[in-house]
């Protein structure tokens, strides 16, 4: 059992400690690191104190830089992921309760999507319909409910025959009540490891498409953005491109961390 | 599906903008007569329905159309830029293979004890390493600190190595772990304990007996993520400028080159397709338990 504990320790402190930088970032640096000291260019980092992790070519703090472009990335991949799952959910509980046309008219949906190349449409329509965060996530939410739609119609099938569901439908329990106050809270489990393991890979997905030119207004300070940015001055600054990464891959690997505890604890059988 | 994919790019494609224009403004001065010509010499002049049952009938007799920059036949492109993809999809792959398998078997054996849990974080960190940083990263160190390996393009074999080592390294992490879960679900069933029981060798037991029942997970999940790793494949190229079906799609991306783009799509959407039904197909030849039904 130690080993949940320490997955739950550093998974926290990972990710807790990325959130917790990226959200402080309005006071700590108010300018959002776009501030240009002309005379500090190309700075290597851990040198001085004005500029602890260096600057960029045109003379921007790689740490204020860092912290502040942490916020698309989390405004992304948190909002996708509480888009698709309401919506999933949604769908899920009607396809698992009611079955019949609605489960035929859902699961159906679900298996063309799952078997579309999502990546490939994804970006061929992110590249059509302009670098913008909101198309990103609203894309993301279209790609991604169908996962938890199956997830939740699951447990809702074995569920809905349960003795403690019927017994509130023989006291005269609505379907809304019943669905609400018993099924919900006991399909929730799968749906919250499953949202966790999404959000990093929505941050993950987010930063490549934006690395790319295909997802952030590139004018936006962002984790992909800078990558871009630092892949052209890979010779003269490695810092630039170094730590984003660091960012991505701290935030990334606290979120799964903490997903898999959740799973772990969730279900003792596997793991 | 294919249908579906092919008609929803060629209708948003369209929505994107006009090439027309984007053709012309490298000509100097125009008028709405020269992007009437041009038009109609890319044939975009037709409605949208003509303009896709052209392009899907081209399709069917082997006939892709032409690029609009320049002319090339999209055939000619695609056929240049997909053995490059594939050869790199492979080569990823089959590293990834080779290094999950022995890692995924000993984390099983050993479940729980310290080799299980270093090779279980070092994959969690191969899963969330972004992969065109790690592509950024050795370009830093092998390509311009080392200079042991060129950082960008397809020139020999010596350029194959670095992106199949990047796209290998999300695939392996993610392998290891299934591998583990499925062999410990094997490891426990009773015929395990009958061929321990003869006296085989452990290596025998684990490679030849246990595995053989891993394949069908395995299978599934490698359908799967196919997709994923055309899609990685498709990133990394990017990185080291390899010329394969990603380059040629971000190129036609940003000259709004339709019957490129298109093609590429299509290829791909269909490649994706065939391989699930190859892989169904395989599941026959893997787990005669199948076959018979």
């Amino acid at each position: 059992m130690k080993r949940f504990s320490v997955d739950l320790l550093i998974g926290a402190i990972f990710a807790g400690g990325m959130i917790l930088a990226v959200l402080s970032s309005a006071w700590t640096f108010p300018d959002g690191g776009e501030a240009m000291d002309l005379a500090a260019r190309v700075r290597p980092p851990f040198a001085n104190w004005a500029h602890p992790l260096g600057t960029d070519p045109i003379g921007r703090d790689v740490l204020a830089r860092v912290v502040a472009g942490g916020w698309v990335s989390l405004t992304v991949g948190v909002l996708s992921v509480l888009g698709a799952s309401i919506f999933g959910v949604l769908m899920g509980l009607i396809a698992g309760y009611f079955g019949g046309v609605w489960d035929m008219a859902v699961m159906r949906w679900a298996d063309v999507q799952l078997a579309l190349p999502f990546i490939l449409v994804a970006i061929t329509f992110t590249a059509i319909l302009g670098a913008d965060q909101y198309f990103l996530i609203l894309f993301m939410i279209i790609a991604q409910w169908v996962q938890y739609a199956r997830v939740v119609r699951a447990s809702v099938l074995s569920l809905r025959e349960r003795e403690f569901v019927q017994a509130a439908r023989a006291m005269g329990l609505i379907d809304l009540a019943i669905i609400w106050r018993h099924l919900l809270p006991n399909a929730f489990g799968p749906v919250l490891v499953l949202m966790t393991l999404n959000v990093a890979n929505n941050i993950l997905l987010e930063s490549s498409l934006t690395f790319l030119g295909l997802g952030i207004d590139p004018l936006t300070p962002s984790w992909g953005g800078m990558l871009a940015d630092g892949r052209t001055y890979l010779q003269t600054a490695w810092w630039v491109s170094v730590f984003p990464g660091i960012a991505i891959m701290m935030t990334v690997l606290g979120l799964n961390l903490l997903g898999d505890w959740l799973r772990d604890r969730l279900d003792p059988r596997g793991g | 599906m294919v249908l579906v994919v092919t008609l929803l790019v060629a209708w948003a494609v369209r929505l994107s903008g006009d090439p027309a224009v984007m053709l012309a403004q490298g000509a100097g001065s125009i008028n709405a007569q020269d992007l009437a010509n041009i038009r109609t010499g890319l044939g975009l002049d037709r409605p949208f329905s003509a303009q896709y049952l052209g392009f899907i009938g081209g399709m069917l007799t082997g006939d892709m159309g032409r690029s609009f920059m320049g002319g090339t036949s999209v055939g000619l492109l695609v056929a240049q830029a997909l053995p490059r993809t594939l050869l790199l999809a492979v080569s990823g792959l089959g590293l990834a293979i080779i290094v999950a398998i022995p890692l995924g078997v000993h984390a099983a054996v050993k479940k729980g004890g310290m080799a299980d849990q270093i090779i279980r974080i070092v994959s969690l960190l191969g899963l969330s390493v972004p992969n065109f940083w790690l592509a950024l990263m050795l370009v830093l160190v092998f390509g311009i600190t080392l200079r042991w390996l060129p950082p960008s393009g397809a020139e020999g074999p010596l350029s194959l190595v670095m992106p199949t080592v990047t796209l290998a390294t999300i695939l392996a992490a993610s392998n290891v772990r299934l591998i583990r879960s499925a062999m410990l679900d094997t490891l426990s069933a009773q015929y395990i304990m009958v061929a321990r029981s003869k006296g085989l060798r452990d290596w025998v037991v684990l490679y030849k007996h246990a595995l053989a029942n891993c394949a069908i997970p395995l299978l599934t999940y490698l359908g799967l993520q196919f997709g994923g790793l055309i899609g990685g494949a498709l990133v990394i190229e990017r990185v080291f400028s390899w010329p394969g079906m990603g380059s040629l799609a971000f190129d036609a991306v940003s000259s709004r080159d339709y019957p490129v783009l298109q093609a590429v799509v299509t290829v791909l959407a269909a490649m994706i397709v065939a391989v699930n039904l190859m892989i169904d197909v395989l599941y026959r030849l893997v787990d005669p338990r199948i076959r018979k039904e």
